[in-house]
């Protein structure tokens, strides 16, 4: 497999408490994974974990093939509450042009080449309109777009999106999904998508890391639908509802109770 | 009026003076307010005030020691921030009611300076000697130089500092290169206005251009000129009317101030 993120025995404690405890995986070029698990599982600990934004105590983190490389091939999309603050005086050209600035060294100046990049991006993106505008005047889901922007325009191998979709209303998380579903096959760009909500990520995402401060599964859904030590772990129940989202059915065939009444309540906000 | 007071040698060392302090605070202050860091600037002033009064005990010039000794306080501050896990208020306000405690104490215990301590309590920038002078214009170029060299990272770090972390900034540095520029820019700035005015300095000029400007570089801008301005219209409206020209800057910068919110209300921006 082309790896491009390799993890291994990956341990990290706040304090005297474990929260990741073991943790090895590896992530081929291309692919979109959805990290799901439990609230305080240590999804958010792992995504700081992977960029650097906390010490781990043991373990390894590697990005490309065995080699670490620059952090500048990451791309980074935060939750959306940082960006709230309605008084920030900066237009979406600034920030987006931040995603090529913080690669430059100095003199950080832009040239033609990134200037066109910029509104390559902007255009994609569907947000060319805004350009001018100051970014705590804009939407939600507005706001997501530019820094997806931002973290995109810099041509990143991974991208890694903690919660992206978090305060945005259903409709502008579903056509989000979808952007980044697009960029994921037409980019081939590799994705890392945190998330709580297990059920509506299972249709975009092609593999799945579940985690609760251990990897419980790493892998295709299909092998997760299919797997008889998921069953016990999940219950039938549970299992073939997240499958069910991901349009592959369980292994066992146990007859179900409910299906779609339940279903409302694994993807909550779908609607 | 004004030709008749330039023509004054003192009034043409406070203009100079004056405005390359009144531009490194305009510039800090942005970063600074967005921060939501802008006490740093009053409780640096209050570390200043013990400082100066160190500096008159031991008949040293106050510039020169207050600026490594503030620089040291900021650093402290920074480090209660990080390590004993103080929010940055809380550290802030050990320090300079610290060092007020202190700077009290010395002028108790001293005596014989506490004219020349009011001088630098409430500003006094039309008797500013030549070194000092030399020494506001020399490192208010430093801290203006600085500033605009490090733009884009500072920029980059006051929107998103995990961001700039995650692109591999060096953050740390950045936050503490900012706490060496905010220093020395106190200690210039109570020249101008004294340690009890010295945080409008820096916080004025900011959230003025927060009130009009949509971009980044507009705000800087706006800060810079609302503050230059202000520092040479306070000199000139100082000398014309016999007004403390500390108090009538930052008189200036909250009618500017108040000038820029209103025109927000009106357009709605």
């Amino acid at each position: 497999m082309n790896s491009v993120l390799k993890v291994d025995s990956l341990n990290v404690s706040y304090g005297k408490y474990r929260v990741l405890e073991n943790i090895s995986f590896n992530i081929g070029k291309g692919d979109y994974v959805g990290i799901v698990g439990p609230n305080g599982s240590g999804k958010t600990t792992l995504v700081k974990a992977l960029l650097g934004l906390i010490p781990f105590e043991s373990g390894s983190i590697h990005f490309g093939n065995g080699v670490e490389t620059s952090r500048h091939k990451i791309g980074y999309l935060p939750q959306i509450a940082i960006t709230t603050d309605s008084l920030f005086p900066a237009k979406v050209s600034e920030i987006v042009e931040m995603g090529l600035l913080v690669q430059k060294k100095f003199p950080k100046i832009l040239n033609r080449q990134d200037k066109e990049r910029v509104e390559k991006i902007l255009i994609e993106l569907g947000i060319e309109d805004l350009k001018h505008q100051k970014i705590g005047q804009l939407s939600g889901g507005q706001q997501q777009r530019v820094l997806l922007a931002r973290a995109l325009v810099g041509n990143p191998e991974i991208l890694i999106l903690d919660e992206p979709t978090s305060a945005l209303d259903p409709k502008i998380r579903a056509d989000f999904y979808n952007m980044i579903e697009e960029l994921n096959k037409k980019r081939k760009v590799t994705i890392l998508l945190v998330s709580h909500d297990i059920g509506s990520i299972g249709q975009y995402t092609n593999k799945m890391l579940y985690l609760d401060h251990k990897l419980i599964f790493y892998g295709d859904y299909k092998d997760f639908c299919h797997s008889g030590d998921m069953t016990d772990y999940f219950g039938f129940e549970t299992q073939h509802k997240m499958c069910w989202q991901h349009g592959v059915h369980s292994h066992s065939h146990a007859p179900l109770k409910t299906e779609l009444t339940d279903l409302k309540l694994v993807g909550g906000d779908e609607q | 009026m004004i030709l008749e007071a330039i023509q004054y040698g003192f009034i043409q060392k406070a203009l100079i003076a004056g405005s390359l302090i009144a531009l490194s605070c305009a510039f800090l202050g942005v970063f600074l307010v967005l921060r939501k860091f802008s006490m740093i600037g009053d409780g640096l002033a209050h570390v200043s005030f013990a400082t100066v009064a160190l500096a008159l005990l031991l008949s040293m010039s106050p510039l020169l020691l207050s600026i490594p000794l503030v620089i040291l306080s900021s650093f402290l501050i920074l480090k209660l921030n990080e390590k004993a896990n103080l929010h940055g208020d809380a550290a802030i306000g050990l320090v300079s009611s610290f060092s007020v405690a202190v700077g009290i104490v010395i002028a108790s215990v001293a005596q014989g300076f506490n004219v020349d301590l009011f001088s630098y309590l409430f500003g006094s920038i039309l008797v500013i000697s030549d070194l000092d002078v030399y020494l506001s214009v020399a490192l208010s170029i430093v801290v203006i130089g600085v500033i605009v060299f490090y733009y884009h990272d500072l920029f980059a770090i006051t929107y998103d500092e995990n961001y700039a972390k995650v692109s591999g900034m060096k953050v740390e540095f950045l936050n503490y290169l900012i706490a060496v520029m905010t220093s020395i820019t106190v200690v210039l700035g109570i020249r101008v206005v004294g340690t009890m005015l010295v945080s409008s300095l820096i916080v004025f000029p900011a959230v003025t251009a927060l009130q009009l400007s949509k971009s980044f570089r507009g705000a800087m801008t706006i800060a810079a000129l609302t503050s230059v301005l202000c520092v040479i219209a306070g000199v000139f409206a100082s000398f014309q009317f016999n007004l403390p020209t500390g108090g009538t800057i930052v008189i200036l910068n909250a009618i500017c101030f108040a000038g820029a919110f209103t025109i927000k209300l009106v357009t709605n921006q």
